[in-house]
């Protein structure tokens, strides 16, 4: 067992309890890195797994953070990727007194072979901690912990033996992610994989180089279930849906209705929820009301249905998804900070996904870039460039027509902007040619 | 340690530099059943917690096997999950959305021997290395920041938080006895970085004063008019401040009574640091959700406005959290998300069944739009 320099009796209580252990992990690496049976040289800090353990039980013990202000480190041609971190202890803690973080760009979908993560895990071990976050809330892998000489070494065999590159921070394009989408997921709507992957290429250097009033996300879901939660983590959120009919496999129906099939694909299967009841549980709860069931034939009134998911969701072996398929575009979600928090909105019913994505480019993507990098504030996110100039700037510089589907209500005030083209005789008015009639 | 270079040439940083790769190709580490029937997936269903089959046109199977992650990993951990998905997996795996692992084989009793090899794999503590479960009517992994690992605002600490609530709610993670799924997410400020605003319990870290001015340093190091103008309620302005020595600095003036304590003056002026033992803890909210099952996406809105860090299992904050959870779980209908279910009682109902107490503090007074959050209907309940 290796020796740990500072005692942590708050978080060693963290180690106990079914759920896996950040501390008895970080604990681990550090009984690796001192053990180091390969022989490693390591390039970063050998004690600072130890040394992290220090500072996070320095801040149980005054509950406050202990890590300084900022930091703005990063790799040459690029202008983020990296998080710069420096302790506000060094003397006591030095092994973490520079500890920034590397983001690396994810491949879609969070899949990897062990071939792949042992090249990321052999540089990172030599040049890094040898911790991680799998994943970073926006979808990267996260390198954390090394210092500023390191980075260059790092990017260098990332790009030069891995083929990979970092992922995005500051005021830029920031790392797309997507839903697991066709590749394991009958619902989906379109390839979210290779739409993601295709955008993230396409933008490198929006991605790379922040030209932006601030960050923009993109995030990619296959169906409105949102599995990636693009409506609420993304300035444009891309989101499947279809326009044909529900698929319906009757004899399946049937079979739910039978109990031979579990509701929800089993779901619920804990809990004794009674037999399947499909009035109750699919042609009730249908928010359109456009479902019917006679006892032996499910019929859905497919104008008034809104592809909400949910008897898809209950009978994944009697419904599919319509055929004609393509993505909805929602605009300007976002965190409290500045203006309040804010989800997708509706600025795209429906568009085609289809490579190679010309449309969605031209159309969506770069005429809103345009918009909100010469009109958006620093530090304004697009959703509230939609606000401080209305709706209506959207469409007016996309060049999307209005429609009610873009909206949750008609406004309920009247103070209704005209544009002088909309009002016959424009606004220029003579005061005395309206005096002729009107004495004062 | 002895420097070694990667081949990097630090006097010729632009030289051999490789730029604009972005990551990997995906299809690269897809598992062969899935490139083989990529899109053409009939149906799935959850074998048991933690474990779904997917099946393709054709009659192909993928099993999966979803286990708990800490999201903070270190390489040994990976190295054993790698080690695990050469044994059972032909060397694929991947991460969801959430932060769990997800193992696949295409055959059931692989996947059952896999399964009985991962419970039995514990650390020094007797905590589960990959615990088995998150699918279907569940709690899941609980979405979360850095805390006090690695950032400089954070009120609160995430992976304590996060392991304390996941260990009063683990029955909750292997079962699927809930009447929908139940998503926790957690932010260690109200940067919100992740999923806070729209789940169904958030755990969200929170100041309650006002930020100091280090007035010596606050020209030099901050872009005063970029603090002034990152506070939501206008509670900052310019102020010209004499040091003890005598010297005229420039500085800013906050009015306390106008102050929120969101922080956003700190993350960009370093020189107005707010963080307090005291002063600092946990907000909870409620009832947000993402997918637009049945109705629209919603906020989740703020039920606690404050628990105290109680370090390093925060006891009141789960019990609070675990008192929703059961509220819910015995109270909702099926398919019913807590979000849904507060609407459909009322929320002076959700406060009466879950035992809380309602304080001003939960009012909304932002703006405008608070307007909207009030009662304007004589219908309500008596509690």
């Amino acid at each position: 067992m290796a020796e740990f320099k500072h005692k942590t009796p708050l978080i060693d209580q963290l180690e106990t309890g079914p759920w896996t252990s950040f501390v008895s992990d970080i604990k681990r690496e550090h009984e690796s890195r001192m053990a180091n049976p390969k022989g490693i040289d390591f390039q970063f800090e050998v004690e600072c797994c130890d040394d992290l353990l220090g500072v996070l039980e320095l801040s149980y013990e005054h509950g406050r953070t202990h890590w300084k202000h900022g930091g703005i480190v990063g790799v040459f041609g690029y202008g983020g990727g990296v998080i710069g971190r420096y302790c506000d202890q060094p003397e006591m803690f030095p092994a973490v007194a520079h500890f920034h973080t590397m983001r690396v760009n994810q491949p879609m979908g969070h899949f990897y072979t062990s071939e792949y993560l042992e090249q990321l895990m052999d540089l990172w071990e030599r040049r890094g901690s040898g911790l991680t976050n799998m994943h970073g809330a926006t979808g990267d892998i996260i390198f954390l912990g090394t210092s500023t000489p390191q980075l260059e070494e790092v990017f260098y065999e990332l790009t030069h033996n891995i083929n990979q590159d970092l992922g995005g921070s500051g005021s830029n394009l920031r790392t797309p992610s997507d839903c697991m989408g066709e590749s394991m997921c009958e619902f989906a709507c379109f390839d979210t994989q290779e739409f993601c992957y295709q955008m993230t290429m396409e933008y490198q250097d929006e991605l790379h180089r922040p030209a932006f009033p601030y960050k923009f996300k993109f995030k990619f879901d296959g169906c409105p279930n949102c599995c990636v939660a693009a409506i609420a983590r993304s300035d444009l959120s891309f989101i499947g849906t279809w326009r044909d009919d529900i698929r319906i496999d009757q004899e399946a129906v049937k079979a739910y209705v039978g109990g031979e099939i579990p509701p929800n694909g089993g779901a619920h299967a804990s809990r004794d929820w009674g037999a399947f009841d499909i009035q109750k549980e699919v042609v009730g709860l249908c928010p359109t009301g456009c479902m019917r069931w006679d006892g032996s034939k499910l019929e859905i009134n497919t104008p008034e249905c809104t592809r909400c998911m949910h008897c898809i969701n209950v009978m994944p072996r009697a419904l599919r998804v319509g055929l004609d398929k393509g993505c909805s575009v929602l605009a300007g979600a976002k965190a409290p900070i500045l203006d309040g928090a804010q989800m997708g909105t509706l600025i795209v019913p429906f568009i085609k996904v289809e490579e190679p994505y010309d449309e969605i480019k031209e159309t969506v993507i770069e005429p809103i870039w345009d918009w909100w990098m010469e009109e958006g504030k620093n530090r304004e996110r697009l959703g509230e460039l939609i606000k401080r100039q209305g709706m209506q700037k959207l469409l007016e510089v996309t060049g999307f027509k209005a429609i009610p589907q873009m909206i949750q209500e008609p406004r309920s005030n009247p103070y209704v902007f005209w544009k002088e083209d909309e009002v016959p005789g424009g606004w220029k008015r003579d005061i005395n040619e309206f005096r002729k009639y009107h004495q004062r | 340690m002895a420097f070694i270079s990667s081949g990097y040439n630090p006097d010729k940083p632009m030289e051999n530099r490789i730029t604009d790769i972005g990551p990997r190709h995906y299809a690269e580490f897809y598992p062969p059943v899935i490139k083989k029937n990529k899109g053409k997936w009939l149906y799935h269903e959850i074998l048991e917690p933690g474990i779904i089959v997917h099946v393709a046109e054709g009659g192909d199977e993928l099993y999966t096997i979803r286990c708990g992650g800490c999201r903070l990993m270190s390489v040994s951990h990976i190295r054993e999950i790698m080690e695990i998905a050469d044994k059972y997996c032909d060397g694929y795996v991947r991460w969801t959305t959430r932060n769990n692992v997800e193992f696949m084989t295409d055959t059931k009793e692989k996947a059952m021997s896999m399964k009985d090899d991962l419970l039995a794999r514990k650390q020094p503590g007797g905590c589960y290395k990959f615990p088995i479960g998150g699918t279907g009517a569940s709690v899941t992994n609980i979405v979360h920041t850095q805390g006090w690992i690695h950032c400089h605002t954070p009120a609160t600490d995430a992976s304590g938080t996060v392991k304390a609530t996941m260990d009063v709610m683990f029955d909750q993670w292997e079962n699927m006895k809930l009447p929908a799924k139940l998503r926790i997410s957690m932010a260690c400020c109200l940067n919100m970085c992740g999923a806070v605003h729209c789940s169904d319990i958030a755990i969200l870290g929170y100041h309650r004063k006002p930020p100091m001015i280090d007035t010596e340093y606050i020209d030099k190091m901050c872009e005063i008019p970029l603090a002034i103008a990152a506070c939501p309620t206008a509670a900052i302005r310019p102020a010209k401040v004499e040091l003890p020595d005598g010297t005229k600095v420039n500085s800013v003036a906050v009015k306390e009574e106008r102050c929120m304590f969101c922080g956003n003056c700190y993350t960009m002026c370093p020189s107005m640091p707010l963080a307090d033992t005291e002063g600092d803890g946990i907000v909870l909210m409620a009832g947000g959700k993402i997918s637009n099952r049945i109705d629209a996406p919603k906020f989740s809105k703020v039920v606690v406005a404050f628990i105290p860090n109680e370090v390093p299992r925060w006891p009141t904050m789960t019990t609070v959290i675990k008192k929703m959870v059961d509220v819910y779980s015995a109270d909702a209908n099926k398919y019913e998300r807590l979000g849904q279910w507060a609407e459909r009682i009322g929320w002076e109902k959700f406060f009466e069944k879950c035992e809380l107490e309602f304080t001003h503090h939960l009012i909304d007074d932002f703006r405008d739009p608070a307007y909207y959050t009030w009662r304007q209907t004589t219908n309500f309940k008596f509690t």
